[in-house]
């Protein structure tokens, strides 16, 4: 079944899940292919179980772990927080960050923007998520590499005189 | 010349030396190779959250010449403690593992004022100095909690002090693509190597060491 995991980190963004539980929303998760739907909604209100019965719906506010909703989905939707883009991205996973524009020049903004820029992910804000989900092609999307520790350790041991 | 002026003259003689004395230590630390006389002595500064996970990706990458490890927490960080010692533990079988968790309080806690962290800063102060001067380490390496600022100017003091070169590594988050930040700021003018992670960085701060993505 295919999934989509809808995460805001530890703050709220009701924008964001009311805009995803609308019936436009859903009916473009729908459109494209998606039938499942799972919501890490945060400090924010859990939606109505009934608010969207055009699809699979389930949501909670907090977890210890998100690793395993990550694992699942097909498609990872999220707020612009750098551990949440960070870890789907490292889970190889297909991601659309959704701008909050009432915390606009919040710093977390600028890795967001960077991913997009170089293709790692895709970008958008709540007013244009429908559209979005609707035009999105996920083949564009390039992989992001884990970063490489090992040419830290080398630069350093050379510093260092380390043998 | 008066008395008062004589005085003048002193103190400002006594903060040029100072400066001069500050500027030799930090332009030393690029001829100082700690590793070629044995094992490296670091002191390794976790945050809270993503700061802990990072610098553990950096130490698993260290080779096993890097010992004895000091870890320093927050006091209150119990989530970070764990982390360290599930990692120093899984590093335990194939050599003799030397590490220890040191605590000191939080020097400055998310969306502190600016003028609350000073005092907050100076008050860590107290223990930072003791412990680095306690543990003498080789290489201080943080990445960003404010914890790292104290620790890394008790580690400056050392080395004005002339008791020992104390080598500072910082690593800027990757989440930091344009700016520095507010720890990455204080630091780069002290510190011996500064990693950033973006190219931007590296166009804007030319003393700065850039070699990809590194955690």
């Amino acid at each position: 079944m295919k999934t989509v995991f809808v995460t805001v980190g530890t703050t709220s963004f009701d924008e964001l899940i009311e805009s995803i539980t609308s019936s436009e929303g859903a009916q473009a998760l729908k459109a494209r292919g998606y039938e499942r739907l799972v919501l890490q909604v945060g400090r924010g209100s859990l939606p109505a179980a009934d608010s969207c019965p055009h699809i699979r719906m389930e949501a909670f506010q907090f977890k210890g772990s998100i690793t395993e909703d990550i694992k699942q989905a097909d498609l990872v939707i999220s707020h612009a927080g750098a551990g949440s883009c960070l870890e789907t991205l490292g889970a190889g996973k297909p991601l659309l960050v959704v701008i909050n524009d009432k915390l606009m020049n919040n710093h977390q903004l600028e890795l967001a923007r960077q991913l997009h820029a170089d293709s790692h992910v895709l970008y958008c804000t709540c007013s244009t998520l429908t559209a979005t989900l609707m035009a999105m092609d996920l083949s564009v999307l390039q992989p992001f590499l884990p970063g490489q520790p090992k040419k830290f350790a080398n630069f350093l041991d050379k510093a260092l005189g380390v043998r | 010349m008066t008395f008062l002026e004589g005085v003048v003259f002193f103190i400002l003689t006594i903060c040029f030396l100072l400066i001069i004395r500050i500027y030799v230590v930090i332009k030393s630390g690029s001829k100082y190779k700690p590793g070629t006389k044995g094992p490296v002595a670091v002191l390794i500064v976790a945050g809270s959250g993503g700061h802990t996970t990072e610098i553990l990706r950096l130490m698993d990458s260290l080779a096993s010449a890097y010992t004895p490890r000091h870890y320093v927490i927050a006091d209150t960080d119990r989530i970070s403690e764990e982390k360290i010692c599930t990692f120093e533990n899984s590093k335990l079988s194939n050599s003799e593992s030397q590490f220890t968790i040191c605590r000191i309080p939080r020097s400055r806690e998310v969306h502190q004022s600016w003028s609350s962290s000073v005092v907050s800063t100076l008050n860590a102060l107290r223990f930072s100095i003791p412990l680095v001067f306690k543990l003498r380490p080789d290489m201080v390496l943080c990445n960003g909690p404010g914890t790292c600022v104290p620790l890394c100017l008790a580690g400056l003091l050392l080395g004005i002090l002339g008791m020992k070169k104390v080598l500072i590594v910082y690593v800027e988050s990757i989440c930091r693509v344009h700016s520095l930040s507010l720890t990455g700021k204080i630091l780069y003018p002290i510190s011996d190597y500064f990693f950033v992670q973006w190219s931007q960085l590296r166009d804007k701060y030319p003393k700065s060491i850039f070699l990809g993505r590194i955690v």
